[in-house]
């Protein structure tokens, strides 16, 4: 296993005080805390994070952690001594969380450690929880045909594992996961009984896996309702024609209003995201003009000499 | 344990899920009266007049797993995690909006 130095991912001096520890606990935890945090890594930093805190808060852990000595490098190969743990009186029922920490901190602080107490479950500590297994939260990205139609994703995981002999491995897991259709951005999908195992007899915690959406070059998304800004050329505005919009179930004929005006935006009721309440579709209509050309320009010109048109007769002059 | 020879079907938490007060408790493991008191507070709102009556939402149970995580991790106590969880999920819409008009800009 490798060793973890947990001053170096405090940010603080091995001779650190008790509360400046605490002090940059709170720092770091504001900065990583996965609900606040914008840091792209910040479930795992946070979790490195929580695992160094529980070790540096507690004096008796932190003494025998200390004991290991400064010589150790983060991510060095590393063996508890044989005589890890002697010497230290210890507050029994103190163990930290196992489930997703490391197996450097499993196997010297952890359940089995001369630092575990046959209490369960101190995993979670939460006022009002029991002994159950942590949940976890894994994050999945997706195209946007994919949440209109449904599909599977394979996930790849890293969790905890207790071995035979009470050893905790991380091991990578996958999983394939059903995507229904009709999901939004950010929703949650529940795994029962896909996160961390229980202590002493608790249920197995759950997965929550994250949808997001990736953007899409012609459809935004608001919620189950899509839009799309649609170019149409000046007469088709003009006299109201039928044209083909695409939609996310593939393109439709739309029959635009006479004098429609850039901007104008149109519903397509139910052409959104699947759902117990179908999304919308709407349609932006954008005026383009047709390329430069003698004919076009032609035709402007008979347009201008024509047709009496003032666009800014309604601006303040 | 590797499961990648099935798929997995997992319940997506959208406004179609509703759990009544006992399968709330559950789902969250959580107790009776840590549920009571967020709800007591204002920060969970199921529907229904009494406890035997109340259905909570999905979103009920995102913002009590979060509630649970801010007191936990970062000691902070309920009424601040209510404001954190006011200010999230109004940062989230203003995300969103503020892409969604980009992108209209852009177009």
């Amino acid at each position: 296993m490798q060793f973890k130095d947990y001053y170096d991912v405090m940010g603080v001096a091995r001779g650190a005080s008790q509360d400046e520890i605490k002090r940059a606990y709170r720092k770091l935890a504001r900065k990583y805390h996965p609900d606040v945090s914008k840091e792209k890594d910040a479930e795992e930093k946070f979790k490195e994070l929580q695992e160094a805190y529980e070790v540096l808060k507690d004096p008796e852990k932190r003494a025998a952690y200390d004991q290991l000595g400064a010589n150790f490098r983060q991510g060095q190969e590393f063996r508890p001594p044989p005589d890890w743990g002697k010497g230290f009186e210890f507050s029994r029922g103190g163990a930290g969380p196992g489930g997703g920490f490391s197996d450097f901190f499993s196997e010297l602080f952890g359940a089995r450690s001369p630092f575990g107490g046959a209490q369960p479950g101190g995993g979670h500590g939460a006022r009002g929880f029991a002994a159950a297994g942590q949940d976890h939260v894994a994050r999945v990205e997706i195209d946007l045909e994919d949440a209109f139609r449904g599909g599977t994703r394979t996930i790849d995981l890293r969790a905890p594992e207790m071995t035979a002999d009470g050893h905790v491995l991380v091991k990578p897991r996958t999983l394939r996961v059903s995507i229904p259709a009709g999901v939004v951005d950010g929703q949650q999908i529940r795994l029962a009984g896909q996160g961390s195992p229980g202590v002493g007899g608790g249920p197995t915690g759950d997965l929550y896996l994250e949808v997001n959406i990736r953007p899409h070059p012609t459809f935004q998304l608001d919620g189950r309702d899509v839009s799309v800004t649609l170019p149409v050329a000046p007469w088709e505005a003009a006299l109201g024609e039928t044209v083909s919009a695409p939609t996310l179930g593939g393109p439709v004929d739309m029959k635009l209003p006479a004098g429609a005006r850039a901007g104008q935006k149109l519903r397509l009721r139910g052409r959104g995201l699947p759902g117990a309440t179908p999304g919308d579709q709407y349609v932006v209509l954008k005026i383009v003009l047709p390329p430069d050309s003698p004919r076009a320009r032609e035709i402007f010109e008979q347009m201008k000499r024509e047709v009496p048109f003032d666009p800014r007769a309604g601006l303040a002059r | 344990m590797t499961n990648i020879d099935w798929i997995l079907e997992g319940e997506m938490l959208d406004e179609s899920v509703w759990y009544a007060f006992a399968d709330f408790c559950a789902v969250l493991r959580a107790e009776r009266p840590w549920v009571l008191e967020l709800v007591e507070i204002g920060l969970l709102e199921p529907h229904g007049a009494a406890p035997e009556a109340w259905r909570f939402a999905a979103r009920d149970l995102l913002r009590a797993r979060t509630t649970a995580r801010l007191v936990n991790d970062l000691g902070v106590n309920l009424a601040g995690a209510g404001v954190i969880l006011d200010l999230l999920e109004e940062r989230r819409e203003l995300i969103a909006r503020l892409e969604r008009i980009e992108r209209l800009i852009e177009d």
